[in-house]
């Protein structure tokens, strides 16, 4: 019954990584990757770690997202060049 | 089992270099490398489980042998936040980009002169 | 090089790869062994030190050394992100209290919710300090919880009130102060983990909260003038 669990939380994270390399427009991906961190501290509790867990979904879900769409709003303010579809 | 635990994070590894590989816009390529990065600590983590045993802190249970690694789980800790901070300092670089050259496309960043 | 031929070295690099790891991993032990020896060691000599988070004594009693170089490259890494982002002579910053950021339209369900959840959030980010070495937490998740803590007021709220309860001199001075504490307790007394769980708190939370500002100030107030 664990390992089932434990192998369903490692596939899903497999599938959310390559959601979060997948989808190409920056903010979009954002909200991806917060969802990401959030499966990454599922996993980390079904593998019996609740302070890394506490860590990551801290970090992953809060403070990484924020400053990629701060980032990318700075960006827009100063794009010149026509940005190409993914920008 | 054994196998499978071991591969996933080689594959989201990948899958992270892949992304910057192929990427086309440098915030797309932070986030990639902030994927990779997120491989090695499942991998840590998987190397250190051990099967019917329980969190290494001892608030509510008896000291006890059946815990799993504790090292791992150190080392995951510190790296995670430290992570956090590298991805900022890169974000800060792309702002900074995108402000002198106007475009945070590679293929258009080639030269280091604008 | 086209991104074409990028694609074509990345698959002759990354199939390369797949094979040594694929080879390196057959051989390590079977995932959830019972072969720990590093592991068993700590967990004694953590009962033997009375610290019954193991995680916070290898952290901040057996591993100290290793904690402070984590703490250093985490302070340094911040520093150069807050001065890549410096402002240069050719751009101008409008003032926190421009007009066009004035009270914003949030919806009263979300107002009411961010300054409900405030103070909870910062006693929840102070227990988590004070309890790393009791349970699940310590100063790195703590610190981070403080530090975005404070930004639901950004998010309740607009900017200007943001800006006017995060004073930056007092957050730049706290983390410096909280570095230099935990470098002294790291080389004179380690094995205090509560005080050095306090250090890595507030070092982290200013931290956290000094690059968000930055990055704050680039997304919403620089505007260069030409």
């Amino acid at each position: 019954m664990a390992d089932a669990v434990i192998v369903a939380a490692l596939l899903l994270t497999a599938f959310m990584a390559t959601a979060v390399v997948f989808t190409r427009d920056p903010a979009c991906q954002a909200i991806v990757l917060s969802a990401y961190g959030l499966v990454l501290g599922i996993l980390f509790v079904v593998l019996q770690a609740p302070d890394v867990a506490m860590s990551q979904v801290a970090v992953g879900t809060v403070v990484v997202p924020l400053i990629v769409i701060l980032a990318i709003h700075a960006i827009r303010r100063h794009h010149t060049h026509s940005p190409g579809d993914e920008s | 089992m054994s196998h499978l635990a071991y591969l996933i994070p080689g594959w989201i590894l990948l899958v992270g270099v892949y992304g910057i590989v192929t990427s086309r816009n440098l915030v797309h390529a932070v986030v990639c490398l902030s994927v990779a990065q997120s491989a090695t600590y499942v991998l840590l983590l998987v190397i250190g489980y051990r099967r019917h045993a329980t969190a290494p802190v001892f608030s509510d249970i008896k000291p006890t042998g059946d815990v799993v690694d504790p090292i791992v789980q150190a080392l995951t800790l510190t790296d995670i936040v430290v992570g956090a901070t590298v991805t900022a300092l890169l974000l800060a670089l792309t702002v900074q980009v995108a402000k002198r050259r106007g475009t945070v496309d590679p293929d258009r960043l080639r030269s280091l002169e604008p | 090089m086209s991104p074409r031929g990028r694609l074509i070295v990345f698959l002759l690099g990354g199939a390369g790869f797949a094979v040594l790891f694929v080879l390196g991993t057959v051989h390590l032990p079977d995932f959830g062994g019972t072969w720990h020896p590093y592991g068993e060691r700590t967990v004694s000599n953590a009962v033997a030190r009375h610290t019954p988070n193991v995680i916070s004594s290898i952290n901040f009693d057996q591993r100290a050394f290793d904690t402070l170089g984590e703490e250093l490259i985490l302070m340094a890494s911040a520093l150069a992100a807050v001065v890549v982002l410096r402002g240069v002579r050719a751009e101008q910053e409008e003032t926190a209290g421009a007009h066009e950021y004035g009270p914003a339209e949030v919806f009263d369900a979300l107002r009411i919710t961010g300054y409900l959840l405030l103070p909870i959030t910062l006693v929840a980010g102070v227990y988590i300090v004070a309890h790393g070495s009791l349970s699940p937490g310590g100063g790195f998740q703590g610190g981070i919880v403080l530090g975005s803590a404070i930004h639901l007021v950004y998010l309740a709220g607009d900017y200007p009130a943001l800006a006017r309860i995060r004073p930056i001199p007092v957050f730049e001075s706290g983390e410096a102060v909280a570095a230099g504490a935990f470098v002294l307790l790291a080389l004179a007394a380690a094995g205090q983990v509560t005080a050095m769980n306090a250090a890595v708190g507030a070092e982290v939370g200013c931290a956290v909260v000094l690059v968000l500002a930055k990055f704050f100030e680039q997304a919403l107030l620089v505007r260069t003038s030409s």
